[in-house]
């Protein structure tokens, strides 16, 4: 027995009328022509999302960028657990903790860097909150910028989302 | 006739054909993208904008030029620089040179002297036309070679051979329209293609030539390196073919001849084969049709529908082209070769054979 022998279905001769090549240039060309009056009189229904000023709508459970939640008087839900952190796989968050000038709360970060370069978009980090602080429901995806610095994104940048 | 009339009608004459071809150049850069576009069902250029208004991406073009201008003119360190330098013009000038001998309308009359509407009314048009843009491929090959890549070198090594061959064919598919007109000057070929066939049909090209005309389209396509002829330049394959090491202005030069050649091949085609800026039974006094019905029409608007005519016909195998390109896939090396020279050459020589028997035998019969 042959091992890895398959006969392949090869296409079938091409006739006279196709081999002479014209006519069937002929039809294709009214096949594009036909996309493009399609297009010029239906101009609203082009596919194509004009991307800047136009977004796609982000299905609900996409994991974008990250944003830090704020109690109701502004300040940071975060408790610096470090839980976030810890669970992180691409080690991209750094949290310097501090103590909270509220009694009730016990810490609260004083830098919460996420490095974006780093950040794989695995959401470990949201599943791993205690408190809801972080999140990654923008519907952003990262947006461009010229240095690397701009990319490294602080609490006050989380914050605002 | 005084010499400054002269000199005043010969330079009115390369300004004004000169400015419609490299106007034509632009339109055309800005319809190969909306058009490529539309086929391929995107919105297509849409961005550049004056006074917020984009107007469909009109303004592309100029931001192109713009662009081009103020870029860096880049010399690779071991490219040959002086034919580096010299390849964008070998490209550029037959280009412009080709533009001399089409005529744009008839013979027109200006305070008593008889004007052509063309730069030089030359009694060689069609082989000066030829010899000229055989030149372009000294262009391409230099630009290979000169720019010391490997990419370039397959495109210069590729257009050489497929320039070559297929000017063969071309040279022999006209033969058979200058049997029938009886003359290589364009003006003579397109003043004959006003008469009418068997009493009905205007003595155009494509219908007392159908073979030559497809032939020479053909062979066009290939000559002006456009889909499905472009492989001194498969982007998919070699980059941008021989134009890789190019940038700026330079690359600008070779892309505005690749337009010229489509607007002067469009205007040959045209020219040869539909008429030039013959109109459709249209006499100098007016419209003389077949059934012995004629309607008069002033002399300035039968100046103007016979140069609409010749403008409307190169515009349309100028969108051919574009329309052919988005259309059909690029051949394969030796399929091009295979087409070239097993199937337009026999075929050419064919039409050379049955245009030259029919014509002895309408002549034997006339006798």
């Amino acid at each position: 027995m042959t091992i890895g022998v398959k006969k392949v279905a090869r296409p079938p001769k091409m006739s006279f009328g196709e081999s002479v090549y014209l006519l069937e240039i002929l039809k294709g060309l009214t096949v594009t022509m036909g996309h493009l009056l399609h297009n010029i009189v239906h101009n609203k229904e082009i596919p194509t999302i004009e991307y800047p000023e136009v977004r796609r709508p982000m299905p609900p459970r996409f994991r974008g960028c990250h944003r830090l939640m704020k109690r109701p008087g502004g300040a940071p839900r975060c408790v610096a657990c470090y839980m976030c952190a810890t669970a992180c796989p691409a080690v991209c968050i750094t949290i310097v903790a501090g103590e909270s000038p509220d009694p009730k709360i016990e810490k609260y970060p004083v830098r919460f860097d996420i490095d974006m370069l780093r950040c794989i978009f695995c959401g470990q980090c949201v599943e791993a909150c205690p408190v809801d602080a972080i999140r990654m429901d923008t519907g952003w995806y990262t947006p461009p910028e010229d240095t690397r610095e701009k990319l490294i994104y602080t609490i006050d940048r989380l914050l605002e989302k | 006739m005084t010499p400054l009339f002269d000199l005043a009608v010969s330079v009115a004459r390369v300004a004004v054909f000169l400015t419609f071809c490299l106007t034509l150049v632009v339109v055309l850069t800005w319809l190969e993208r909306k058009g490529a576009a539309y086929i391929q069902d995107r919105r297509g250029p849409n961005r550049a904008r004056i006074l917020g208004l984009t107007l469909g991406g009109i303004f592309h073009p100029l931001a192109d030029a713009l662009k081009f201008l103020f870029k860096e003119d880049f010399i690779p360190d071991n490219a040959h620089r002086l034919f580096y330098q010299m390849a964008p013009m070998f490209a550029l000038a037959p280009a412009l040179m080709t533009i001399a001998v089409i005529p744009f309308g008839p013979p027109v009359t200006i305070a008593g002297h008889k004007v052509a509407l063309q730069i030089a009314d030359l009694n060689v048009g069609i082989l000066y036309l030829f010899a000229i843009s055989g030149m372009t491929v000294y262009g391409v090959v230099l630009a290979g070679w000169a720019s010391n890549s490997k990419y370039p070198l397959l495109g210069g090594l590729r257009s050489s051979a497929q320039m070559l061959s297929y000017e063969v064919s071309m040279g022999l598919s006209v033969v058979g329209i200058l049997m029938v007109f009886r003359s290589v000057q364009l003006s003579e070929i397109a003043r004959g293609q006003g008469e009418l066939l068997l009493g009905f049909l205007p003595k155009w090209g494509v219908f007392v030539q159908p073979l030559g005309f497809i032939l020479f389209l053909v062979a066009l396509y290939a000559e002006a390196n456009r889909t499905p002829f472009d492989l001194p330049e498969g982007e998919s394959e070699l980059v941008a073919g021989y134009h890789t090491e190019y940038g700026s202005f330079k690359f600008s030069m070779f892309m505005m001849a690749e337009y010229l050649h489509m607007v002067v091949g469009s205007a040959v085609l045209a020219t040869l084969f539909f008429g030039g800026w013959q109109f459709p039974y249209l006499a100098d006094t007016g419209f003389l049709f077949p059934g012995g019905i004629s309607l008069a029409v002033p002399a300035w608007a039968v100046l103007v529908l016979r140069i609409g005519s010749f403008v409307a016909k190169t515009l349309f195998f100028c969108w051919l082209y574009i329309w052919v390109r988005w259309t059909i896939p690029r051949f394969r090396y030796d399929q091009v070769m295979r087409l070239g020279w097993k199937v337009m050459l026999p075929l050419a020589l064919l039409n050379i054979f049955v245009t030259g028997l029919v014509l002895l035998l309408i002549d034997r019969g006339g006798v």
